[in-house]
């Protein structure tokens, strides 16, 4: 494909999972920020969800992969820190996903509610049984973007992604 | 933005400051792995570690760009002497136990906090776009410290004690987080960054509002506060530290994972 449109290209990369929780993929989750065709070559951008996630190096590795194997040699990909990440840009659909696969997604909260000194702490709804029974065990979790919760109603441990 | 030689010199030397304390306090919280005293704290200082470790990663990155490009963030983390770090002495000090380690963590995180709060405002975008990603990183650490502030020292005896020793034994270190030199100013001055200079009374204010919660005592203002570290002077230990954080680079010299 000598001449891809943008869509073309995303849809090749909506195929990369995220290495942590194949349930979705590195575009619904706002780690690709854009991609284009220029020089005969692929020009992605990515976003780290956190500064120091390790699955970064990986999704790189990946992204290269999927576009070889639809025939673009080609391919480079640059990291972004701005805009930062944020669960905002998820999207309903994908959070379904997730609380499907068993992650509790993030909420649909004011970014200003969670930039404030940390002194709230809103209820996640459990993604098993759905209970608002639920309380904090850790803010953090497995990986750098998870919390890990409890359900005090089914008793079950599992993880939300965190609202930033 | 387009920035002048010299200019790019002083603003080298700002953003190694950042970089090199999220380093150092890396390193230390990595230090933590398979140690702590329950799983979930384990998991927590990990994760805290990556995120200053990826701060740190991307400040010094920036930091070697913005000085001509000769050093990527790996040679400046791996390749500098100690003398050459710029990180303040806070975040070299040893782990030491559970409590002094949150202490340590507690006392930068307001530090933290109210510094990425005013430099995400900074006119370099580059800059203010890295602080940005930073303080929202850095609001759940500062929730995580400042509750096992509350929860050590309002805890049993013993977690009390252990609390208020640690604290008076950082207390020196924490003038540092708020002497600002030409440096700063000269950033400042050329509106790069906004005035630093109001951090200090934010950090006293809800430093000294916790540790009343916690029922711990500040300790007094004539304790005498260690200086010199934003010029490379250090304590005994931030060499020790570096012993091992660099021992793998060094005597492998462009290995590649």
């Amino acid at each position: 494909m000598l001449h891809p449109t943008k869509e073309e290209l995303f849809s090749i990369l909506a195929s990369v999972h995220d290495p942590e929780t194949p349930a979705v993929n590195v575009v619904e989750m706002g780690i690709v920020r854009d991609v284009e065709f220029s020089g005969g070559a692929v020009h992605v951008t990515i976003t780290p969800t956190y500064s120091g996630c390790p699955a970064m190096k990986v999704i790189e590795d990946d992204i290269v992969a999927s576009l070889r194997s639809a025939g673009y040699e080609n391919t480079f990909v640059a990291t972004v820190s701005s805009p930062a990440w944020t669960t905002a840009w998820l999207s309903n659909s994908t959070k379904q996903k997730l609380k499907t696969y068993g992650i509790a997604p993030p909420q649909q909260i004011p970014e200003e509610v969670i930039l404030l000194l940390p002194t709230i702490q809103e209820t996640v709804p459990c993604p098993f049984c759905e209970s608002s029974e639920t309380e904090v065990r850790s803010d953090f979790g497995s990986t750098a973007c998870k919390a890990l919760h409890y359900c005090n109603n089914c008793r079950q441990p599992f993880e939300h992604l965190k609202e930033i | 933005m387009s920035i002048d030689f010299q200019t790019q010199k002083v603003l080298a030397v700002f953003l190694t400051r950042l970089g090199d304390d999220r380093l150092v306090l890396g390193h230390r919280l990595s230090e933590w792995c398979g140690h702590a005293p329950v799983l979930e704290e384990d998991i927590a200082l990990t994760n805290i570690a990556l995120d200053e470790i990826g701060q740190a990663s991307a400040f010094l990155h920036l930091a070697g760009e913005v000085e001509g490009g000769r050093q990527t963030e790996d040679d400046l983390a791996y390749f500098r002497e100690a003398t050459h770090f710029t990180n303040v002495q806070l975040v070299e000090q040893p782990n030491r136990d559970f409590a002094s380690t949150m202490a340590r963590q507690f006392l930068f995180d307001v530090q933290s906090y109210f510094l990425l709060e005013i430099l995400q405002k900074s006119a370099y975008e580059r800059l203010a776009g890295i602080a940005a990603k930073c303080f929202k990183e850095v609001t759940y650490h500062l929730r995580h410290s400042k509750e096992w502030m509350l929860r050590l020292g309002d805890g049993t005896e013993e977690s009390h004690r252990r609390l208020q020793s640690a604290v008076e034994e950082l207390w020196p270190f924490t003038k540092e987080l708020f002497t600002f030199d030409d440096t700063e100013r000269a950033l400042t001055d050329l509106g790069m960054i906004p005035p630093l200079e109001g951090i200090e009374g934010k950090w006293n204010e809800l430093v000294l509002q916790v540790l009343k919660s916690a029922t711990l005592t500040v300790p007094a203002s004539s304790v005498h506060m260690t200086s010199g570290s934003r010029i490379g002077k250090h304590s005994e230990h931030l060499g020790r530290m570096l012993a091992e954080m660099q021992i793998l680079a060094r005597s492998f010299p462009g290995v590649k994972w």
